[in-house]
């Protein structure tokens, strides 16, 4: 068989595994063989490229891989709260190695390029440049490297649609006249500038549509590179990589009722700027830890809802202890997960699931809201916007329509926070007014903590 | 040249397809891993970082080629990593199944 015959079928191997490796990954009982699979597929795809005959120079291939290991090992060791900027880190890693291929075949085939095919290694590098500097923007305000306060300006969609506009208007002349090569690095210094326009006006809790649409923008980059090198098996990859981060931006968006042209088109900051609400000076009700624990141990059933606060305060092996003290007293604990909830899609499970919390006790929103009613206790943790009932009530908040977790609708709410400041997004919350709401004010870790000392030490009788 | 373009955008349309219909299975659960395997698999770009610094046909495609086999192994070997250590972390509370 020829040499040629025989990569392309490690090739066609490598795609079935990928799919596959998709297709497991949609329960946690048979995920593991997922990654299990992507890794022979990927193992299969690098042996088969390796025998290709056109390599000639062996060394630097070998440097390349043992560097890339060298980096990746401890970037796949991070802690798991370091998950979402290590995540944003690596969409700049594949928009990087996207667009320096794209640049080399540029140059090593210019000016001999057909139009479409100049069409499509533009958008492969438009798409490469813009991911790479947009995702180490996200990764260093994840990071918290830079400031993670939203910074918007006058006519800000309006310069960055300019950019845009003027980085396709180049590619439309090279495509026309690819003899035009010194226009190229223009096509590639403008996506660069625009990728940091693009996240500047992104603040924390917006970070999961981010990182969504970016991880969109390196597959469907990815995608464009295996049009341009003629690579099925790349291209396959693109589109499921690009499929994946579009799939979780429409659900990201949803969950904060933007709609998805909204979040193309940078109305990320916008929920910021528009919360200036009145402060209005109404009593809460507030709790010891003591009294909580007291409640928490006579509930039957009781809702945790954790939110980034929990992560901050590194509260999540806390909770754990929490759980356990309420489960063997017999109090059913679930924990309601809304889809925003963190920093990235999917960050809480993550973390409740490193704190050894079984994952059938992790629920999505629909599912604990249908039970709300008859739930004891909501107790909520670093959660504020996802538990905001204006978001169903008053049509003039900022966040109406968002769909939230309806902790309120608990026969009893408590809140443990660390003051009255308003939350992230500056709105007020309803919630803490209400008559059966109790807030417990202080670290979610220290707080915790102390409810679960007053579980252990206080007696087992309800 | 023109066919392989068409082939390949049929290649590309039925892979989002297929993209589709498997992504929207996968449990919100799992949104986290799903995000760092699906970041691995495209790291796959390595394939043609190896052979643009591998036959060597200018310095510059050997420097960027270079560093791109980098940027993109340090993506396989770290997502592979990493979404293994995060669905090691699942486990379910009922004795139904180890």
């Amino acid at each position: 068989m020829p040499t040629e015959t025989f990569i392309e079928i490690t090739y066609l191997i490598a795609t079935v595994l990928f799919i596959l490796s998709l297709k497991w990954l949609s329960s946690p009982t048979t995920a593991r063989h997922g990654v299990w699979a992507g890794e022979v597929g990927m193992a299969l795809a690098i042996g088969g490229t390796l025998l290709y005959r056109g390599i000639v120079d062996y060394k630097l291939v070998a440097i390349g891989l043992v560097l890339g290991c060298i980096i990746g090992v401890p970037l796949g060791k991070v802690a798991m709260t370091a998950v979402p900027q290590r995540t944003a880190l690596s969409h700049a890693f594949g928009a990087l190695c996207v667009t320096l291929v794209g640049t080399s075949e540029f140059y090593l085939r210019a000016p001999n390029i057909s139009p479409f095919l100049m069409a499509v290694l533009s958008m492969e590098v438009i798409l490469g440049s813009l991911t790479f500097t947009g995702s180490l923007m996200a990764a260093g305000k994840l990071q918290e490297i830079l400031p993670q306060r939203p910074i918007t300006y006058k006519g800000q969609n309006f310069v960055n649609l300019g950019m845009l506009a003027l980085a396709v208007a180049i590619a439309a002349i090279l495509a026309m006249h690819p003899e035009q090569i010194k226009l190229f690095p223009a096509m590639i210094i403008i996506p660069l500038i625009f990728g940091v326009m693009l996240v500047i006006p992104i603040g924390g809790a917006d970070m999961p549509t981010v990182i969504s649409l970016l991880n969109s923008y390196a597959g469907l980059s990815a995608a464009a590179m295996g049009f341009v090198l003629n690579s099925k098996l790349l291209i396959v990859a693109g589109a499921l990589d690009g499929s994946s981060g579009f799939i979780l931006s429409v659900i990201m968006s949803k969950a904060m009722n933007r709609s998805f042209t909204n979040v193309l088109f940078g109305g990320f900051g916008q929920i910021q700027a528009a919360a200036t609400g009145v402060q209005e000076q109404r009593p809460v009700k507030s709790a010891t830890a003591e009294e909580a624990a007291a409640i928490l141990a006579a509930a039957n059933k009781v809702v945790i809802v954790p939110g980034y606060g929990m992560a901050v305060a590194q509260a999540q092996h806390k909770v754990r202890e929490l759980f356990d003290a309420l489960t063997k007293r017999g109090v059913d604990v679930t924990f309601g997960i809304h889809p925003v909830a963190g920093r990235m899609p999917g960050h809480m499970n993550v973390l409740l699931a490193e704190a050894d919390i079984p994952y059938d006790k992790l629920l999505d929103m629909d599912a604990v809201n249908g039970d709300m009613a008859q739930t004891d206790v909501a107790l909520v943790i670093g959660a504020n916007d996802v538990t905001n009932p204006a978001a169903r009530t008053d049509a003039g908040s900022p966040i109406f329509g968002m769909p939230i977790i309806d902790v309120d609708k608990a026969r009893t709410v408590m809140v443990i926070k660390r003051s009255m400041a308003a939350g992230f997004a500056g709105i007020d919350n309803p919630l803490y007014y209400l008559d059966h709401t109790l807030m417990i004010f202080g670290d979610a870790k220290n707080v915790v903590g102390n409810i679960v000392r007053e579980l252990s030490g206080g007696d087992a009788h309800h | 040249m023109k066919l392989d373009l068409i082939t390949s955008l049929y290649v590309f349309m039925l892979a989002a397809f297929i993209g589709f219909e498997v992504i929207r299975r996968v449990s919100p659960l799992l949104h986290t891993p799903l995000m760092s395997l699906t970041n691995a698999l495209d790291a796959i770009a390595v394939v043609g970082a190896i052979i643009l610094a591998g036959e060597h046909k200018s310095q510059l495609a050997a420097i960027l080629g270079t560093i791109a086999i980098v940027a993109a192994t340090s993506n396989i070997v770290g997502g592979f990593l990493i979404t293994d250590r995060m669905l090691r972390m699942f486990k379910s509370s009922g004795p139904k199944r180890p």
